[in-house]
């Protein structure tokens, strides 16, 4: 199935919007989507600026600043030095003093090279100055596995950055999503990272007049409920939410109600509502493509230990990627990262349809 | 970047290189060959219809000629950057120096906040070794470099040190006592007690706050230094940092965005010669700092960081360029390190002690401005005693303040964390005062709810 998505990905011109014309619904890209919600905040607001590597005059590695540079001049739309350390720095300072940066890492996994400032000096800062320096600062970008392109470019960092206080984790599914968060994120006072999901650039989504509207903004820290249902729990973030959905089709053939949560924002988690569908089902299965040490679901579940355990009818189920570095070689990488069927046995299990995996182990 | 990305990516520099290539050989095929002008020489070939040396490539970034010569840039110059300084060891200012005139009132100024920058230095690194604070930095022998470059200065110019600056912000009008407050971390700290003490901030001085991870300032500096331009501001914005902190990916980074970016900021570094316990010998190669600069199309001075005049007559200069010129300036400050790194550190373990006594008696930056007031008739002994007595009198009392008041309360260690703080830290600040509330036998006496 990934092999489809590559060969799809790389036919696809990136640059041109991927439109379903057979909806009634106005459909939207998710690359449209970042795209307007940069610009309208741009437009309404002088002291937003776009930094990083090949903002400007290439348009973006993946298309998200088209037209902004011709828009907003050079001064607004910094093609920067290669040196991640350097762009992240001078953002954070130009944040300190005044101006709200969107800094676009060509991948999250480069900005490693720039951790130092996202966390030392971003995240801290206004809490070390006893709030005299606030940072309203968004780090955004493509983040966790795209499809062929091995361990230095797929790597999800959510649960990284959602560990540290000072910072808000925010993760779009939808083009609603895209648009809605990347707003709040602009407005925000405080340092937000916003993961992004290379395959999800071209993938298009209904949206409303209300979505289209300049003035939409989505809260940040509250989850969507994606898919109500009565069974099990589904809860994932970006791409995942797509595959959790298909999930859940499959599991509704077969009986099974299952409630899909997009989480939306990784930091603030929204735990209530996590715990409340969960006091709701029973049963709860995580799904995330990054490592499953320590990650996000790992949260999830000691979050429902801790205030929900008596309502669990079944063992938490967690989905994630493999414990290993992204395998190049796709019939490996596919087996790297969750697919629907994991997503659906796992369900199964929950709702003991099949053999709890311990009895197999 | 993903493949498809890759892919376009090199085609376009493909393209890029291509034209390029062609707008060369033509602009060469078109050149013809001037013979007369051409002197034989041993390799040359007698047959060759164009003198290399008559060749341009049009490469990016300008047209460069072509030699026949195969020669390796040296790794130093022949001479090593000379050093600038207006007054000599004795204070005596050297003849034919160029220096901007300070009046009277000025320079005693100057005087009275390097010698309190010393007294507070020398009654801080006590009270540590008392126990009655955790930690100190002094900036002893730095002096000149901390209060003549605030000097020269405006209020105006944001100010990102590095832990070795506190001159500075003193100059600023940061009272003694709010040094021992945040030294102190008492519920008056502006910091409200997060930060180890000498890690000092203040936005009403336009001073950032101090960071521990060294020469992260410098990429704050030229981003602050951006922001300052874009909003059209009369000012530039300052970094300092140590010989050490030139090592970092951070410093390079600065160089070179600052230059790319055209941002008014000035690089200030305090070339002590040692990083705790490596001297710079281990830490560099090159010329020291200033060479470094040019590399980056940075300006840059070297200047003597014990002569209070030529620091602030280089300052004012290098602010007057940097804020019309819009361009960054590098500054390199040799000076020594006379007090240990910090309280942390023995420095006579790795270094002579000699060596130490030398910097301190004979090159000391304070005792040298005051020989040059004292010749201009400005100062005198008296006015000595008089100041030293009045500002150990004045720290003393400031300590013992300080360490009398309240330690901050409970609610300062959910605030800020983010500017509206989120459920989660409600909820626990709720818990906690809840708890403390409940068992207060168990709980420290020195945490007001």
């Amino acid at each position: 199935m990934l092999g489809v998505i590559r060969n799809k990905n790389l036919l696809r011109p990136s640059f041109s919007a991927f439109r379903h014309l057979s909806s009634s619904a106005k459909q939207m890209t998710v690359r449209d989507a970042l795209n307007s919600a940069l610009d309208e905040e741009m437009s309404a607001d002088p002291k937003v600026f776009l930094m990083g590597e090949e903002v400007g005059e290439y348009q973006g590695a993946y298309k998200i600043s088209k037209g902004l540079l011709e828009k907003y001049g050079p001064e607004r739309v910094l093609d920067t030095p290669i040196t991640e350390a350097g762009f992240t720095g001078i953002g954070v300072g130009a944040a300190y003093y005044g101006l709200k940066p969107v800094v676009e890492f060509m991948t999250f996994n480069f900005s490693m090279q720039a951790i130092d400032h996202i966390i030392n000096s971003a995240a801290k800062s206004n809490y070390m100055s006893a709030g005299q320096i606030n940072v309203p600062i968004v780090f955004r970008g493509p983040n966790g596995a795209a499809a062929g392109v091995g361990a230095q470019h797929s790597h999800c960092y959510a649960s990284w950055y959602g560990s540290c206080p000072g910072l808000k984790v925010l993760a779009p599914y939808s083009s609603e999503d895209a648009r809605g968060l990347l707003k709040a994120a602009i407005r925000d006072p405080d340092p937000v990272v916003f993961l992004e999901n290379e395959l999800l650039y071209g993938e298009s989504f209904p949206v409303s007049a209300e979505v289209l509207d300049s003035s939409f903004c989505l809260p940040i820290g509250k989850a969507k409920i994606e898919r109500e249902g009565k069974d099990v729990t589904i809860t994932a973030f970006s791409k995942m939410v797509g595959f959790a959905l298909k999930a859940a089709e499959t599991l509704e053939k077969e009986g099974i109600s299952a409630e899909v949560i997009n989480l939306r924002s990784i930091r603030p988690l929204d735990r209530a509502t996590i715990n409340a569908s969960v006091r709701k089902t029973n049963r709860l299965v995580t799904v995330e493509e990054g490592f499953p040490q320590h990650g996000v679901g790992a949260e999830i579940c000691a979050s429902v230990i801790e205030e929900s355990f008596g309502y669990l009818d079944a063992p938490v189920e967690r989905i994630a990627g493999a414990d290993v570095p992204m395998p190049y070689a796709a019939n490996l990488e596919r087996l790297a990262v969750p697919q629907i069927e994991d997503i659906v046995r796992a369900a199964k299990r929950a709702c003991h349809r099949s053999v709890p995996m311990a009895a197999t182990a | 970047m993903s493949m498809n990305t890759m892919i376009r990516k090199s085609t376009t520099i493909l393209t890029y290189f291509k034209s390029n290539y062609n707008n060369f050989f033509s602009t060469s095929t078109r050149r013809k060959p001037n013979l007369t002008n051409h002197h034989p020489r041993r390799f040359n070939s007698t047959t060759s219809p164009n003198p290399i040396h008559d060749q341009v490539i049009d490469f990016p970034g300008g047209n460069l000629k072509f030699i026949p010569q195969m020669t390796f840039l040296s790794e130093s110059q022949q001479h090593r950057v000379p050093c600038y300084r207006v007054l000599d060891d004795n204070g005596e200012p050297i003849f034919g120096t160029d220096f901007v005139q300070v009046s009277e009132d000025f320079a005693v100024k100057m005087y009275n906040n390097m010698v309190a920058l010393q007294t507070m230095d020398t009654i801080f690194y006590e009270a540590q070794r008392q126990g009655r604070i955790s930690f100190y930095v002094t900036t002893n022998g730095e002096e000149a470099i901390n209060i003549a470059s605030a000097a020269a200065l405006s209020m105006n110019d944001v100010i990102f040190p590095q832990y070795r600056e506190q001159g500075v912000l003193l100059w600023r009008g940061f009272t003694l006592q709010e040094f021992a407050n945040q030294c102190f971390s008492n519920k008056f700290d502006n910091g409200k007690g997060r930060q180890m003490p000498a890690h000092y901030g203040s936005n009403k001085h336009n001073y950032m706050n101090v960071a521990s991870t060294v020469a992260t300032q410098i990429p704050h500096a030229v981003g602050a230094a951006y922001s300052l331009k874009m909003d059209k501001k009369d000012a530039c914005a300052v970094t300092y940092f140590g010989d050490g902190g030139s090592s970092e990916g951070d410093f390079h980074a600065g160089l070179n965005f600052a230059a790319v970016m055209e941002a008014p900021v000035i690089f200030i570094c305090r070339n002590n010669g040692w990083a705790i316990s490596t001297p710079t010998s281990d830490q560099f190669r090159s010329d020291g700092i200033v060479v470094k600069g040019q590399a980056y199309g940075v300006r840059s001075i070297r200047v003597d960081g014990n002569d209070a005049l030529a620091i602030y007559s280089a300052v004012q200069a290098a602010r007057q360029m940097a804020v019309s010129e819009e361009r960054p300036i590098l500054i390199e400050a040799l000076t020594y390190r006379v007090g240990h790194h910090s309280t942390s550190d023995d420095s006579t373990k790795y270094r002579p002690a000699n060596e130490i006594e030398w910097w301190r008696l004979s090159r000391d930056p304070v005792a040298r401005f005051r020989k040059w007031i004292e010749r201009n008739g400005w100062w005198n002994d008296m006015a000595e005693s008089e100041l030293r007595n009045s500002l150990r009198q004045q720290l003393l009392q400031t300590i013992q303040v300080a360490e009398s008041v309240e330690k901050p309360p409970l609610a300062d260690m959910f605030s800020d964390v983010y500017d509206v703080p989120p459920s989660n830290l409600h909820e626990q600040e709720k818990r906690l005062k809840e708890t403390v509330k409940k068992h207060p036998h168990v709980y420290p006496t020195n945490i007001s709810i």
